[in-house]
């Protein structure tokens, strides 16, 4: 009994999760009209995380190119530095970090605040107006994560790429130009219309997933928040634990189905 | 004969081993005031909870308009909640939007109201509660009194038939409570409207009240008018209101 107890618990919590998920769904035509709330929300989670965005995409494209640029180093290969560090922030680290970022910012701040908002009696009081809590708490913020995770994926790949070319450049001896070559040839798809490859489009799809996952998850962390302050903490750190957890299990079957497939 | 509003049969509500209400039972009839005076703990807000649907009772019978609340479909039990105000006991204001937009909620989400039409509402109950030019505060940055009076212009906002306030009156001084307990008995006079109030303050029930419940151990120990109730002589509602009760009572009527 104890012993599955942990399990049900999973299963409740992602029927939750789903459970809200399918109400946001069903309201999406009241997008238009909840769009200066979506803004605030997009507003608020990105200047909440840009500027780390920024700085760790940038480490990251640096450590990237300085780990395999000093292997292909020793095999004659720098040539291939754009080509790796390009790939593999579009791909994985770009995603993947923004969404790390977001759950322990965005995502735990949506906890914090509807958590607050459960415990001060905030949500019965609208449920007493007969307020639809969904449309006005909750699908802004999702639609917004939604949004924003995928801007500053882009961002992130960006500045890592850029980081990866200052080390290649500075400690590797790659020059600009022959590491921006292998970079933009390696995100360009001269097959497909949009010139863009799967490395790119596939890495994006990824992040909305991600913020679609963040937000969700710290919503409804939030919501079923009880008990004052205490309360409010323990949400807090479940969202982003769990949304943590959710981002590198969903990355894993997402780059199955797209690599493997 | 009245018609009855509000309906409570034999009804029982625990939390864990917490037994609060062991078989409750009143009613109130259609355009009367109840009040409800008890000891602190004794599960007063948990009653309002059940007649507004917040919270469920174990067995027993919750009736408001002579419909279970217990069987309503959600669309039944949200039209029959925008024709009731309820006032928190915290005030329950939502803490990111402006007083004003806390007031204006329920108008802007469930009304096709015109904004002008929405702001001439909320500056006039906002007069009302007697804390006019207040639009623009935050709730974190106005009193306990103040969100207090912010609820209750929220609650009355949409002109309700049925209004339940949780006192209405805690944070509040003699000459603002004074005033706030003939707004209420303005809202009940003009509208006929039905309500339960939980207070202590002797001054608001002899205002407002057309009777007074006194709970305690999770049952009804009387349903009496406030002039019986504040001159009785049962020894528990005697230690409990003071041996001067009376007198402070009547004395308000001079
Ligand atoms: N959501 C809840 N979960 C668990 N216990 C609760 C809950 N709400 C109320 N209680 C318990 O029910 C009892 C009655 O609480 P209630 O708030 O109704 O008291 P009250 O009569 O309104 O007191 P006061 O005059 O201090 O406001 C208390 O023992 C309280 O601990
Ligand atoms: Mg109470």
């Amino acid at each position: 009994m104890s012993l599955l107890s942990p399990i049900t618990n999973l299963a409740a919590s992602i029927g939750f999760q789903v459970e809200l998920l399918g109400s946001v769904l069903v309201r999406v035509g009241s997008i238009p009209r909840r769009w200066t709330l979506i803004s605030e929300q997009i507003f608020q989670s990105a200047i909440q995380t840009v500027h780390v965005v920024l700085l760790v995409g940038l480490f990251i494209g640096m450590i990237v190119s300085l780990q395999t640029g000093i292997e292909l180093a020793r095999i004659g290969q720098q040539d291939q530095i754009g080509t790796i560090v390009a790939v593999s922030m579009a791909r994985e680290m770009g995603p993947f970090i923004t969404a790390t970022i977001l759950a322990a910012t965005a995502g735990s701040s949506m906890a914090a605040e509807l958590g607050t908002m459960s415990v001060s009696d905030e949500l019965s009081a609208l449920e007493v107006l007969s307020i639809d809590r969904v449309k006005l708490l909750i699908l802004p913020r999702i639609v917004a994560l939604a949004i924003a995770a995928p801007l500053l994926t882009i961002l992130c790949d960006t500045i890592g790429i850029l980081g990866g070319g200052f080390v290649a450049n500075s400690q590797l001896n790659v020059s600009w130009q022959l590491y921006a070559d292998s970079a933009i040839e390696a995100l360009t798809d001269h097959a497909s219309l949009i010139a863009l490859p799967k490395d790119v489009y596939g890495g994006l799809a990824k992040s909305v997933v991600f913020g679609l996952l963040v937000s969700i998850i710290g919503c409804s962390a939030g919501l079923k928040a009880r008990g004052g302050a205490l309360g409010v903490g323990k949400a807090t750190r479940q969202a982003v634990r769990d949304a943590i957890i959710a981002i590198i299990v969903s990355n894993y079957f997402m780059t199955w189905m797209m690599y493997q497939a | 004969m009245e018609e009855t509003i509000i309906k409570l049969r034999d009804v029982h509500k625990s939390f864990g081993s917490n037994h609060v209400l062991r078989g409750l039972s009143f009613e109130v009839k259609q355009g009367k005031t109840l009040a409800i005076m008890g000891p602190s703990g004794t599960g007063k807000s948990v009653v309002l909870r059940h007649i507004i649907g917040l919270m469920r009772a174990d067995s027993g019978l919750v009736e408001v308009e002579g419909r279970d609340m217990t069987r309503l479909t959600g669309k039944e039990l949200s039209s029959l909640r925008k024709r009731m105000g309820f006032l928190f006991q915290e005030g329950a204001l939502i803490n990111w939007l402006s007083v004003g937009d806390n007031v204006a909620l329920p108008l802007r989400e469930n009304t096709d109201m015109k904004e002008a039409e929405i702001k001439r509402r909320v500056t006039e109950k906002l007069e009302l509660v007697r804390i006019p030019g207040t639009w623009d505060r935050m709730p974190s940055q106005i009193s306990g009194g103040m969100k207090k009076r912010v609820g209750l212009a929220r609650a009355l906002i949409t002109d309700p038939d049925i209004v339940l306030y949780d006192e209405p009156n805690a944070g509040l001084d003699p000459e603002i409570s004074r005033s706030i307990n003939d707004l209420i008995r303005d809202v009940q006079q003009k509208m006929r409207v039905t309500s339960i109030v939980v207070e202590h303050r002797i001054p608001c029930i002899r205002t407002v009240a057309d009777e007074v419940l006194f709970l305690e151990g999770g049952q009804a120990l009387v349903q009496i008018p406030p002039s019986e109730f504040f001159n009785s002589d049962i020894p528990r509602l005697v230690q409990f209101l003071g041996p001067d009760a009376s007198a402070r009572a009547s004395a308000l009527d001079q």
